[in-house]
């Protein structure tokens, strides 16, 4: 809790930034998450790597596949952890993925796992409030936090559920969708952060096809906090294991764009 | 209100078959699987759901479909008496339709106006397609490209049709891969868009409502073989990839104690090479919506099924068939593609009946348990499809050039 609760301040709107781990390579990943933190993302979304990313779309859906053919397992994404922890010790990791590989062994083996890296959160994708039992008690035993995802659809009705037993920051998919694509218009965007922030005191994130630091501006006027992960796997697509530079660079203007209106709005 | 002693009483009401099952979806979609629950529930209940669903049953698909019993097959294993199930004569020649009548029927009840189905062999792409033509609802169909040039005839029949075929590229681009896809879409278009999922499988409520709509086999079939021979079968059998026609035989003999069910999955190459069969070389594990039997690495990863049988080469199972093994109901078992093969010519060449591969695996395990039965016994296979899709693979099998 504490590291989220330093990466989200008052007045700023904290850079949530994803690339899936392994992406080129298991070798590859640690200098691009440094990358990511130099260019000044304030929380890591580490993806794992599942053979089959039901949510994601065309690109986070390659990085899975490039990851896999490199030989990622799930011990290597825990190195990964491991090592990042060291190099950063204040930096809120998160692990976001799916449901089979991290259950597989026991959600106790998982939470255990998590813990021993210095991992702070996990989203799973497809872990609903109604099937929590399988994932969430173990990782709120472990005091690791469980991070929800509301969408669009998530109605008055189920927000409670949602709600119920999430912590460090709740993940809003602007659009109905998979992930990468096409980004919501910035008013529907306003008035569900405006629905969440009256329903929580947990930091609500915005994400999904946000690709442009004018977005992730627009966004941070209104959020706790903007998630950005197909336009940096698009870089590290084309650049490989040579992509930190410029990965750096891009996440360097997004937070720079963010600055300026999250200055405009503390003034 | 629950009955005890049955078990024909899953799932629970959180969509739950013992401990497999279960509604893992997307936060996007759990409002709809929801919703879907909820007007199910209705459906169920109204007589006229039930009215329209029998009518379009008879006069369109052609039920009930014939009680067969096979002399010359009996004869030749020199065992329990063979009968069949023929569900190959339905329209569309599989059982695939039964489920799609029931699922369109109820995406017309909740307003949807458009349809995505996922396909393997084309079977279920066929037969979505179909009641799309005859709702006069367009039709989306997610395919794997490797599919859908293995499968060049039933592609053409669905474009026939009306439907859109969309190859699906990503991953091994074969069936669990076309699910993914079809899901993706829906989650991209939940407001207007009902998914008719193929199998027993996905998020609840569908292995309960494609159960229920295929359960019309067994029901037909006890009272027809009731009114032939005045008793209950020994045996059941029929073929798995996700269960579909295999429950749909199953659930309604299932509470009668004498009558025993044999599921019989692909093994393909054999079970310690490339195969399908999720329950002999698997375990439990999450995907697709629901927590069932999987093919899958140490890490959770999913490993491709292979089976001579497009419709059968799906990494997964029903979550009811993965129950019904653990609680011990139901026996599984595998034959290879070889096997499969034989039984295909087995039963053309003693009963004048060209089978699917599909139900042709059913045909080979019988082929091995008739004879060690006594011949007062009786067992009853579903034949699930015709074979005529399938000449031509099994012709390159065969070494012959068409």
């Amino acid at each position: 809790m504490s590291r989220f609760t330093t990466a989200f301040q008052p007045g700023r709107s904290a850079l949530v930034c994803f690339v899936t781990g392994g992406d080129p390579t298991p070798d590859a990943t640690p200098a691009i998450l440094d990358a990511l933190v130099e260019g000044g993302a304030d929380v890591i979304e580490l993806g794992m790597p599942f053979t089959d990313p039901m949510a994601d779309g065309p690109a986070i859906q390659k990085a899975n596949l490039r990851s896999l053919a490199a030989g990622t397992r799930t011990a290597n994404l825990f190195a990964i952890a491991t090592g990042f922890r060291a190099r950063h010790p204040n930096v809120p990791l998160v692990l976001m993925g799916y449901a089979n590989p991290m259950t597989i062994r026991g959600a106790d083996w998982f939470a255990a796992e998590c813990t021993k890296a210095g991992v702070d959160g996990v989203i799973c994708v497809d872990i609903p409030p109604e099937e929590d039992p399988e994932l969430g008690p173990a990782l709120r035993e472990k005091g690791i936090s469980l991070i929800r995802l509301a969408t669009p659809t998530t109605d008055a009705a189920r927000l409670p559920a949602v709600l119920e037993g999430s912590s460090g920051f709740l993940y809003y998919v602007s659009v109905a969708g998979i992930t990468g694509l096409q980004q919501a218009a910035q008013a529907s965007i306003e008035e569900a952060v405006a629905r969440l922030k009256a329903a929580t005191d947990i930091p609500v994130a915005v994400g999904f096809g946000v690709r442009t630091p004018e977005q992730a501006a627009d966004i941070a006027k209104v959020a706790d906090g903007v998630v950005v992960g197909s336009a940096i796997i698009d870089i590290i697509a084309e650049e490989g294991a040579a992509s930190p530079a410029k990965v750096r660079d891009f996440v360097r203007s997004l937070r720079t764009a963010m600055d300026a209106v999250s200055k405009e709005k503390s003034a | 209100m629950t009955r005890t002693n049955s078990y024909r009483t899953q799932p629970d009401d959180r969509g739950h078959f013992g401990q497999f099952g279960g509604r893992y979806v997307a936060e996007t979609l759990m409002p709809l699987v929801l919703d879907l629950e909820k007007e199910y529930r209705k459906a169920k209940a109204d007589p006229a759901f039930h009215a329209e669903f029998d009518d379009l049953l008879e006069h369109y698909v052609g039920r009930p479909s014939p009680l067969y019993f096979a002399p010359r097959l009996t004869e030749e294993l020199g065992g329990a008496q063979i009968w069949f199930k023929r569900d190959e004569l339905n329209h569309t020649g599989a059982h695939k339709i039964n489920n799609c009548i029931g699922q369109i029927l109820l995406a017309i009840r909740m307003g949807k106006t458009r349809i995505i189905a996922e396909t393997g062999a084309g079977q279920h792409g066929v037969a979505t397609a179909t009641v799309c033509a005859r709702f006069g609802l367009p039709c989306v169909v997610y395919m794997g490209a490797t599919d859908v040039a293995r499968q060049a005839p039933n592609v053409f029949r669905m474009k026939l049709l009306g439907a859109e075929v969309v190859p699906v590229t990503s991953g091994a681009a074969t069936l669990k891969d076309a699910m993914n896809e079809a899901l993706r879409d829906w989650v991209a278009n939940v407001h207007d868009t009902f998914y008719i999922i193929g199998t027993a499988a996905g998020p609840h409520p569908y292995p309960e409502l494609v159960r229920d709509f295929q359960s019309v086999i067994g029901k037909e079939a006890r009272a027809q073989m009731m009114a032939r021979t005045g008793r209950l079968p020994d045996l059941l059998v029929a073929a798995i990839g996700g269960g579909s026609n295999a429950i749909g035989l199953f659930h309604p003999f299932l509470d009668d104690p004498s009558v025993k069910m044999l599921g019989v999955e692909a093994a393909g190459h054999g079970l310690d090479k490339e195969h399908a069969a999720s329950l002999a070389g698997g375990r439990p594990g999450i995907l697709h919506g629901n927590k069932t039997y999987l093919l899958q690495d140490e890490d959770g990863q999913i490993t491709e099924g292979h089976s001579i049988s497009a419709g059968l080469d799906y990494p997964g199972i029903g979550p009811e068939h993965s129950w019904l093994k653990e609680i011990g109901r139901v026996d599984y078992t595998s034959v290879t593609d070889t096997e499969a093969l034989d039984g295909f010519q087995l039963l053309c060449r003693t009963e004048g009946i060209i089978p699917a591969l599909e139900p042709s695996h059913a045909i080979a395990a019988v082929a091995k348990v008739a004879p060690t039965m006594r011949k007062d016994e009786i067992i009853l296979v579903n034949l699930c499809g015709r074979g005529d899709k399938d000449i031509f693979s099994v012709a390159e099998h065969l070494g012959v050039k068409l």
